[in-house]
């Protein structure tokens, strides 16, 4: 028997549990962002998000999904207090938004910097910024937020030089300038190579560990199944579902599938095992698994005579979870 | 998590703003844009300079020219007359009309306002750099013309245009009160090139707006129908600066165009808040 989905190991259980300190000690009561009802409709009529709901425990490293333009960036804007609500309200931190923002650091729809300033003259312009920093170490943080980011070498060069990947970084390096409670990341990965992808995910993972909660927008559901422990899919304007990435999955139960060249051998008996949803094609049969344990159902069928080639339970991935719940068409929310 | 805090030292409220404009001030006086166009302004007295100097005064007995060929200061009040209608306050028009669009047209205010800056205190110190950028210019170009005056023209007691004369300290004491008072009527300038630059993400259409509005209102005050309109124009009063070289000082008309200028800065700056504190960052 060979295990070989993909999809059976991307849904392993997180790594970390979510870290979130007891309620009691926490003044938000242990969440780092809630929103009632948060609406925001534009002037021309366009409503881009309509009544949110949305609580996102502290600790959580928390997916922010959907469609483009589902309402992920103009959620994102009016938490930052650059958008005003048209309607609910919000809450970072469990603080007024100008006392939480200093703890909130933030890559909103990708890097904006001064092309004819360095990557660490950037840095220092947005540290003055902060009436939470003082001037006098200012250096030493800039200098300290551009190695985690892997852009030491670069500090001295101009933005105007900087690859898509180095901006991008460079934009997370001024979200890390000062030690955080929250990081809110619109799209992180956008245009970084495999490896500046998986280092953007090991930092997250880092941070999160140090007990800041990361909230974290992204197209690349393989890579929030693996950084994060809570998801939730906005779908025109609307959150459709949201939860731990174990109760997302849940509901869409696991499907066994059965390489072999008798189909109607096997398909034959695994109806007969109770097994729902058989369906044959091509060189395999698959079913839903239910409560069946699939070591028990492999043995079943080797005992009578099914050649079995291979045979893998496959859990519903993230991808499947998501274009589940917001369609599988092509067209853009709008 | 408590080791990194207190790596963060503590700041006040008084050094947050101050840390802010330090750091506009060098975006703005490092800008190559910025020094060119202080650099241009500030050549233009010395090619007037060299240029009454080649030339002499002929056919202009009493004129101005001849007191400029005359007498070093005079150089700095013609050539204040000559860039405080157009130049000055278009070069003003760059920094103020950048100050808000700049920022929204390249992303970085939606940065700097989760840094966050606060959008009353960003906008404060991006009219305070406006100002100071005004200032700057005139001190700069003043400067310029002084230096060239006591080169190519004799130093000495200066005439002044009602006739009297005063000793060149005093003359020097009243090219001082012209540089405040031109700043005045720049920082006047800036107050509506920022306003305007909270209504756009485009910094050109803010600085365009701003030298059309200077332009339209120079046109206005040549048409004598619209006599009375004049006294509350700003180019009107930018001129007013010669005030300061008759004898006695006619204090009332600087202290109106100085209330005008107030009155510009109090209405523009408030207009310019009350549109940026409510305003969608969406760039
Ligand atoms: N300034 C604006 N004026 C009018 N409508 C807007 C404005 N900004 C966004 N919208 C609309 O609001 C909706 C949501 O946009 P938003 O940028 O929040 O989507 P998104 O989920 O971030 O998409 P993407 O994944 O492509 O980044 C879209 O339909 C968009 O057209
Ligand atoms: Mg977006």
């Amino acid at each position: 028997m060979t295990v070989e989905s993909p999809a059976e190991l991307t849904v392993r259980a997180p790594e970390r549990a979510p870290a979130a300190p007891p309620a009691a000690e926490d003044p938000a009561g242990g969440a780092a962002i809630v929103t009632r009802g948060l609406t925001k409709r534009f002037r021309g009529g366009q409503v881009a998000v309509d009544g949110l709901d949305l609580t996102v425990p502290a600790g959580s490293v928390f997916g922010f999904l959907g469609p483009n333009g589902s309402g992920k960036t103009t959620t994102i804007r009016m938490l930052l207090g650059l958008v005003a609500p048209t309607g609910g309200t919000h809450e970072l931190l469990g603080l007024p938004l100008a006392r939480a923002l200093p703890a909130v650091g933030a890559v909103v729809e990708g890097p904006a910097f001064y092309p004819y300033l360095s990557g660490s003259a950037n840095l220092l312009r947005f540290d003055a910024a902060n009436p939470a920093a003082s001037g006098r170490d200012a250096a030493r943080r800039v200098g300290r937020a551009l190695e985690r980011v892997g852009l030491s070498a670069a500090a001295g060069k101009r933005y105007r030089a900087y690859s898509l990947g180095m901006r991008q970084r460079l934009a997370i390096a001024a979200a890390l300038l000062t030690p955080r409670r929250l990081l809110v990341l619109d799209e992180p990965t956008n245009g970084l190579d495999p490896q500046g992808t998986r280092e953007v995910r090991a930092l997250v993972k880092e941070i999160a560990g140090d007990g800041t909660t990361v909230f974290v927008s992204s197209h690349l559901l393989a890579e929030v199944e693996q950084m994060c422990t809570h998801a939730g899919i906005m779908s025109h304007g609307r959150l459709v579902a949201h939860g731990t990435l174990t109760e997302l999955h849940a509901g869409r139960s696991a499907r066994l599938r059965v390489e072999t060249p008798d189909l109607a051998h096997a398909a034959g008996i695994l109806a007969s095992l109770g097994l729902a949803d058989v369906r044959a094609a091509g060189e395999e049969v698959t079913a839903e698994l239910g409560e069946h344990a699939p070591d028990r159902v492999n043995a079943e069928l080797v005992r009578q005579g099914v050649a079995v080639r291979g045979l893998a339970v496959a859990r519903p991935s993230l991808e499947e979870v998501f274009v589940g719940l917001t369609g599988e068409g092509f067209d853009v929310d709008g | 998590m408590s080791t990194a805090e207190a790596l963060v030292l503590p700041a006040t409220r008084t050094s947050v703003t101050w840390r802010l404009l330090r750091s506009e001030l060098a975006l703005t006086f490092r800008r190559p844009r910025n020094l060119v166009m202080m650099a241009i302004l500030a050549a233009v007295p010395i090619i007037i300079g060299v240029v009454i100097r080649l030339v002499g005064s002929e056919g202009d007995a009493g004129g101005m020219i001849a007191q400029t060929a005359g007498n070093s200061l005079m150089l700095t009040v013609v050539s204040l007359f000559v860039l405080v209608p157009l130049l000055m306050p278009v070069a003003v028009a760059v920094v103020a009309g950048d100050a808000i669009a700049g920022e929204a047209g390249t992303g970085t205010l939606r940065y700097l306002l989760t840094a966050p800056a606060g959008r009353g205190r960003l906008l404060a110190v991006k009219y305070l750099n406006a100002v100071l950028f005004g200032l700057a210019l005139t001190l700069t170009v003043a400067t310029a013309a002084l230096l060239t005056g006591l080169v190519l023209f004799p130093a000495g007691d200066v005439t002044l245009l009602s006739g009297t004369t005063i000793s060149l300290g005093e003359g020097l004491l009243r090219v001082l009160a012209m540089v405040g008072y031109v700043a005045a009527g720049m920082a006047a300038l800036a107050a509506v090139a920022v306003a305007l630059s909270t209504f756009t993400e485009v910094a050109i259409g803010a600085i365009a707006a701003t030298v059309v509005l200077i332009i339209v209102t120079q046109v206005l005050r040549a048409i004598p129908q619209l006599d009375w309109l004049a006294p509350y124009l700003l180019p009107t009063r930018w001129t007013g600066f010669d005030g300061l070289l008759r004898d006695p000082v006619p204090m009332s008309e600087i202290w109106q165009s100085l209330l005008a200028f107030g009155a510009y800065i109090v209405l523009f700056c408030s207009l310019a808040w009350a549109r940026f504190t409510g305003k969608d960052i969406t760039s």
